[in-house]
C-alpha cells in the first residue's frame, strides 16, 4: 500500500461491500421509519382536530416537544430505556415518531386545503361523518400531502446515520468501523458521502417532478 | 429521587458552559448559514450560468449528503489535506454551510415571491440594483421567509447535539455526564430534553418576534394575539409554504 497518496483506490474498493451493505439498512431504516411516520402523522392529524381542548393540548405538547428536541438525543434516550429491544427496531420507531410530528403538520395543511363546498356537499348529500372523510376528504387531502412525504422521506435518509449512536451499523458506522481497523478515514468517509448524494439527489429530483405535477 | 435532585445540582454550574458552547454554534452556525444562503440564493437566481452554476451544485451538495457525514468529514478527513480546525470551528462550519444551503433554497423561493411589479417599479423610478433590492425587495422576501428559516433554526439546534461526537461539551455532554452520575437515564435525558426544548423555544420567541418587526416596517403590521406570541409553530403562510424546496 503506497502511503503518500491521499487517496487509495484499493482501499475504496475495499469498503465498498461494506458501505453497500449499511446503504441497504440505511434504506430499509428510511422506508419502515417513512411508514410508521405517515400512518402515525395521520392520526395525530385527525386526532389535533378533536372537539375538546383536553385532547388537543396535552397531543399539541407532545407533538411539539418531540419536535423540537434532538433526534439524537432521543434515539439514545429511548435505547438506554428499553435494553432489550433491538438497536434497529429501537431506531425504526424513534425516527418515524419522531417524523410523524413533521407529517402531522403536512397532513394538518393538506385537510386544510381541501375546499369548503367538499364539506357542505357531503352534508348535502347527507353522507355519514366517516364516509365523508374516507371518500371525500381524505382522498383529496392525501394528494396534497405527497410532495411534502416525498421531501420528508429525503431528509429522514439523510438523517440515518444519526442511527450509529444506538450501534446500528447503517452506512456511516460502516465506514467509521472500516476506518477504525484500517486507520484510513478518507476514503470510507468520502464514499459515504458520494453515496448518499447519489441516492438522495435522484430521489429528490423525482420529489420535484411530482411536486410540479401535482401542484 | 433526591439522589438524582442531588447531582443535578452538582452538575449545574457545568450546565452554563454546556449551554453556552450549545448557543455558540447554534448562533455562530445560523449567522454562517445566512451568509451562505444570501450569497448562493442570489447566486442562483443570476442570470451568468457562471455564477448560477456553481451556487446550483453547491447548494444540492450539502442538501444531498447528510450532516452527519459533512461533520465527521470535517473533522476526520479535511486535517489529512493539512486543515486542522476546532472542534467548535468544524461544528460551526458543517452547521454553516450545511443549513445554508436549506435556507439559500428558502431565500431564493421568497425573492421569486415578491412580485414583479415590485422590481418594475423600482425600476421605473430609476433606483439602482444594489439599491432596488436592499431597500425595495429583501426586506419584502424577508418578511418571507423568516417563518421557515425559523424552522431551520431549530433544525440547526437539534443538529448541534452531534458536536458531542467530536468532543465538544455541549448540552447533549452535560445530558451524558448527568446519566453517568445518576445512572438514572429517564431523569437525566428528561430533564436534558426538557434544556434543548426551552432553549428551542425562546428562539421561536425570537424568531416570532423579528417576523412580526419585520411585517411591521413593511406598513402590515399587526397587533398580535398572545397565542401568536408565545405560539411554538410560526404560522407559515400558506403562499411560502408551497415554494419548491420549502419543506425541510
Amino acid at each position: 500500500m503506497n502511503d503518500d497518496a491521499i487517496w487509495n483506490w484499493d482501499t475504496a474498493w475495499d469498503v465498498l461491500p461494506a458501505l453497500l451493505r449499511g446503504l441497504v439498512v440505511t434504506i430499509e431504516a428510511t422506508v419502515v421509519g417513512m411508514v410508521i411516520a405517515s400512518i402515525l402523522g395521520l392520526l395525530i392529524a385527525l386526532a389535533m382536530r378533536a372537539p375538546t381542548r383536553w385532547v388537543r393540548a396535552p397531543l399539541r405538547f407532545v407533538v411539539d416537544f418531540i419536535r423540537m428536541t434532538p433526534l439524537l438525543v432521543q434515539l439514545v434516550f429511548v435505547w438506554l430505556l428499553l435494553v432489550d429491544v433491538p438497536p434497529l427496531v429501537i431506531g425504526f420507531g424513534v425516527l418515524g415518531v419522531h417524523y410523524a410530528t413533521y407529517m402531522s403538520e403536512v397532513y394538518r395543511a393538506g385537510i386544510e386545503a381541501v375546499p369548503r363546498g367538499q364539506w357542505e356537499a357531503a352534508t348535502a348529500l347527507n353522507l355519514p361523518k366517516g364516509r365523508t372523510w374516507r371518500a371525500v376528504i381524505l382522498p383529496q387531502a392525501i394528494r396534497n400531502t405527497l410532495p411534502g412525504l416525498g421531501n420528508y422521506a429525503v431528509s429522514m435518509f439523510k438523517e440515518t446515520p444519526y442511527l450509529f449512536a444506538i450501534t446500528v451499523v447503517e452506512m456511516y458506522q460502516a465506514a467509521q468501523q472500516y476506518g477504525a481497523l484500517n486507520f484510513s478515514y478518507i476514503e470510507p468517509l468520502t464514499l459515504v458521502g458520494v453515496l448518499f448524494l447519489l441516492v438522495s439527489y435522484p430521489t429528490s429530483l423525482l420529489v420535484r417532478r411530482m411536486e410540479a405535477r401535482l401542484a | 429521587m433526591s439522589d438524582d435532585l442531588q447531582a443535578l445540582i452538582d452538575s449545574l454550574p457545568n450546565l452554563g458552559s454546556a449551554v453556552v458552547v450549545t448557543l455558540e454554534m447554534t448562533i455562530g452556525g445560523a449567522a454562517l448559514a445566512m451568509l451562505v444562503a444570501l450569497v448562493l440564493g442570489f447566486g442562483s437566481r443570476t442570470r451568468s450560468l457562471w455564477v448560477r452554476g456553481p451556487s446550483r451544485v453547491v447548494i444540492e451538495f450539502f442538501r444531498g449528503t447528510s450532516l452527519v457525514v459533512q461533520i465527521f468529514w470535517l473533522f476526520y478527513v479535511l486535517p489529512v489535506f493539512g486543515f486542522k480546525m476546532e472542534a467548535l470551528a468544524v461544528a460551526i462550519v458543517a452547521l454553516g454551510l450545511n443549513y445554508g444551503a436549506y435556507a439559500a433554497e428558502v431565500v431564493r423561493g421568497s425573492i421569486e415571491s415578491v412580485p414583479t411589479g415590485q422590481w418594475e417599479a423600482a425600476t421605473a423610478l430609476n433606483i439602482g440594483t444594489f439599491h432596488k433590492v436592499r431597500r425595495v425587495i429583501f426586506p419584502q422576501a424577508w418578511a418571507l421567509m423568516i417563518p421557515q428559516l425559523a424552522n431551520l433554526l431549530i433544525q440547526l439546534l437539534k443538529g448541534s447535539a452531534l458536536a458531542f461526537y467530536i468532543t465538544l461539551h455541549d448540552v447533549y455532554w452535560w445530558i451524558d455526564e448527568l446519566q453517568r452520575d445518576t445512572r438514572d437515564t429517564f431523569f437525566s435525558y428528561g430533564v436534558g430534553l426538557v434544556i434543548y426544548f426551552v432553549i428551542a423555544y425562546i428562539l421561536t420567541w425570537g424568531m416570532n418576534w423579528a417576523e412580526e418587526r419585520a411585517k411591521r416596517r413593511l406598513g402590515r403590521g399587526t397587533r398580535p394575539r398572545l397565542r401568536d406570541v408565545f405560539g411554538l409553530k410560526p404560522g407559515v403562510p400558506t403562499e411560502i409554504a408551497r415554494v419548491k424546496g420549502g419543506v425541510a
